[in-house]
């Protein structure tokens, strides 16, 4: 039962190894990727530990829920600890070799594991508290990344969005007030319980709504996406890599976390609200990207767009659509790490982002060409690639629930995807680059195998998604049935303790 | 805050919030009190200590730096955590143990305490580590980089 600490204690465990051993970097090397290794390893476990035996709990220090600190695991949990560590293993092996100017106060590697341990913490948070904690966690560990490379795009992105962070912990915390001051309890399940017989609907629904802007401006949604498209482009690569993969996904789980499991009752109310949260963020994040001609600001709106489509699931909360906006949390994940990691390597090869300045990549670097391809195609939801699949469950609830409108905009927007990576492709890889005719390619420094290796992985695991995309679906149906009868989750937190 | 008078009194004072510190660090288990007030009074006494006569003094009076002092606590924090896992129990059970101590009889000991003392030296060492850099951006701006 102890195993659902180790997600959170082996990343803080690394940091402080890491701390132990700043002078040497070969052996701070070594640690680092043995502790981010770990995590998979561990998100995996968990994962079939409750396929096994059903939803994982652990109350810290024997104190029972609802007073004691409770880990919970359900299948979304653990899918997530799952993705979320591969992904972090791989942006650990891509930073092995980074500039040295970004460690240089050895710093760079025990933030890294602290972002992982507050992210793996939301994901196991079984408390409204301290989900606020490690969002905290989180978010400390990203502004110090954020701004390690002290260049003053950065300090300028990184007050954007500390301000706009602050002010969301500040809604997230009276959400927290107004909900502690009217159930007496903070732990999910209780409140569960506590609220499906409430009467003051006006007071449950305001309350929700802070809760909603809170985790909206995280995840990034529709009226307060605003703080993205600056920020993670003006972070170094590995950073802004980890940054795109899993910290607006935080915002999203605990969206879905909350608006599946607290505030379900009445949702007709948040219904329309969250419907239109998700076309206006899908068509917003794409029609931003079209503007742009840097790889990482394109790649920026896009996650914008994609947090859009995960909301659908949200917004029509069917089983169909939460196991289908699942599965397109794991994909994306995969995919924009991916992408990320691709403009960093394209960065680092070709000195810059522009896709102006950019060119020849398809005849002078043809292995990152087809590495492109892969996630690229797969964003944009080309069969049978992992995104064409995700799109596929979104736009088949949608058209279930008989919304045509909904699967109009999902298809419309995905073609606007589509034109995006086409340019990057056109720009960056077929276009003449500097100094190339038809006898000589254009030069292009080779990359180390630390910066194509995890590029290369998570390419494969993107093909073998959408290759096996019915077992994953499995599991993404299995987690959304948790979600649709929180009853499963309450029993497991609260044993024979229901108030 | 350049006064004969206060950089006498701190080195008598000092050493007094110190002992303060400790007695609120341990009273904590079932009075008001614990590891991060108690930190927090150590700072204030280190503070103080640093107003007083320079931040260099402060240093050298510290003797470790507050970064290894950080990392000491919570690791300290996080070995009482971890071992009631090796006993089978949930991460963070308290698990006690009674110790005979001349003079003062028989004394429980248990992992809660260790925790607040990892989470005292955790709490002195991040406040000082933001004293110190505070000050020494101060002495900075009115002296330009040296």
């Amino acid at each position: 039962m102890n195993l659902l600490v180790l997600p959170v204690m082996i990343p803080l465990i690394t940091a402080l190894l890491l701390l132990f051993c700043q002078k040497n970097r070969r052996l701070a090397q070594i640690v680092s990727t043995i502790g981010a290794f770990s995590l998979p390893a561990v998100g995996l476990l968990i994962l079939s530990r409750v396929h096994e035996e059903g939803i994982q709990v652990i109350h810290m220090g024997s104190w029972q829920a609802p007073f004691g600190i409770t880990l919970v695991a359900d299948y979304l949990s653990a899918l997530m600890l799952s993705v979320c560590g591969l992904v972090g293993a791989a942006v650990a092996v891509f930073a092995l070799k980074e500039d040295m100017n970004l460690s240089r106060e050895g710093v760079f590697f025990p933030l890294l594991h602290a972002l992982l341990m507050g992210v793996n913490g939301s994901f196991l948070a079984g408390d409204m508290f301290n989900l606020y904690v490690w969002f905290e966690v989180m978010l400390i560990s990203s502004f110090v990344l954020l701004s390690l490379g002290k260049t003053n795009a950065q300090l300028l992105a990184s007050i954007k969005y500390v301000a706009l962070n602050l002010v969301s912990s500040a809604i997230f915390l009276t959400g927290l007030g107004l909900l502690y001051g009217k159930t007496g309890t903070l732990n999910m399940a209780d409140l569960a319980v506590q609220l499906q017989n409430t009467e003051s609907t006006v007071l449950l629904t305001s309350t929700a709504l802070f809760f909603l802007v809170a985790f909206s401006i995280k995840a990034a949604c529709f009226p307060f996406f605003f703080w993205l498209p600056p920020a993670y482009p003006a972070a170094p690569a590995p950073i802004a890599a980890i940054f795109s993969g899993l910290l607006t996904k935080v915002g999203v789980y605990a969206l879905f976390r909350t608006f599946t499991l607290i505030f379900n009752q009445d949702t007709a109310i948040f219904q329309p609200i969250l419907y239109w949260m998700a076309i206006l963020t899908m068509v917003t994040g794409v029609l931003g990207a079209v503007a742009q001609m840097d790889i990482k600001k394109i790649l920026s709106y896009h996650i914008i767009s994609q947090i859009g489509y995960m909301i659908i699931g949200l917004a029509l909360a069917t089983k169909l659509a939460l196991a289908g906006a699942i599965f397109y949390l794991v994909h994306h994940i995969v995919v924009k790490t991916n992408l990320f990691l691709l403009a960093g390597a394209i960065e680092k090869s070709g000195g810059t982002n522009d896709l102006k300045k950019l060119g020849g990549y398809y005849k002078g670097y043809p292995l990152l060409a087809v590495m492109f391809l892969v996630p690229a195609l797969s964003l944009a939801g080309i069969p049978p690639l992992s995104g064409f699949f995700s799109k596929l469950f979104l736009i088949r609830a949608s058209l279930e629930n008989g919304d045509m409108f909904m699967a109009f905009m999902a298809l419309a927007v995905g073609v606007f995807t589509l034109i995006s990576m086409t340019k990057i492709w056109m720009e960056a890889f077929w276009k003449k680059g500097v100094g190339e005719n038809e006898r000589r390619p254009a030069k292009i420094k080779r990359l180390d195998l630390t910066v194509t290796m995890p590029i290369a992985v998570l390419a494969v695991v993107t093909v073998v998604i959408g290759f096996s995309a019915g077992h994953v679906f499995h599991f993404a149906e299995l987690a959304a049935e948790q979600l649709i009868a929180p009853q499963m989750y309450i029993d497991a937190v609260m044993g024979g303790n229901a108030r | 805050m350049n006064s004969y008078l206060i950089r006498m009194t701190v080195p008598w004072l000092c050493p007094f919030l110190l002992v303060m510190s400790i007695w609120i660090l341990l009273r904590g288990h079932n009075a008001p009190g614990g590891g991060f007030i108690g930190g927090l009074v150590a700072a204030a006494a280190i503070a103080f200590w640093c107003f007083a006569r320079g931040v260099e003094d402060a240093k050298r009076w510290m003797r470790v730096s507050p970064l290894h002092l950080m990392i000491a606590g919570v690791s300290t924090a996080l070995i009482s955590g971890l071992m009631p896992m090796f006993a089978g129990k949930p991460m963070l059970t308290a698990l006690w143990h009674k110790v005979e101590v001349p003079l003062l009889g028989k004394l429980p000991l248990g992992t809660p305490i260790l925790f607040d003392i990892g989470v005292f030296f955790a709490v002195v060492g991040v406040t000082t580590s933001i004293l110190f850099s505070l000050e020494e951006f101060e002495l900075w701006n009115r002296s330009g980089p040296s």
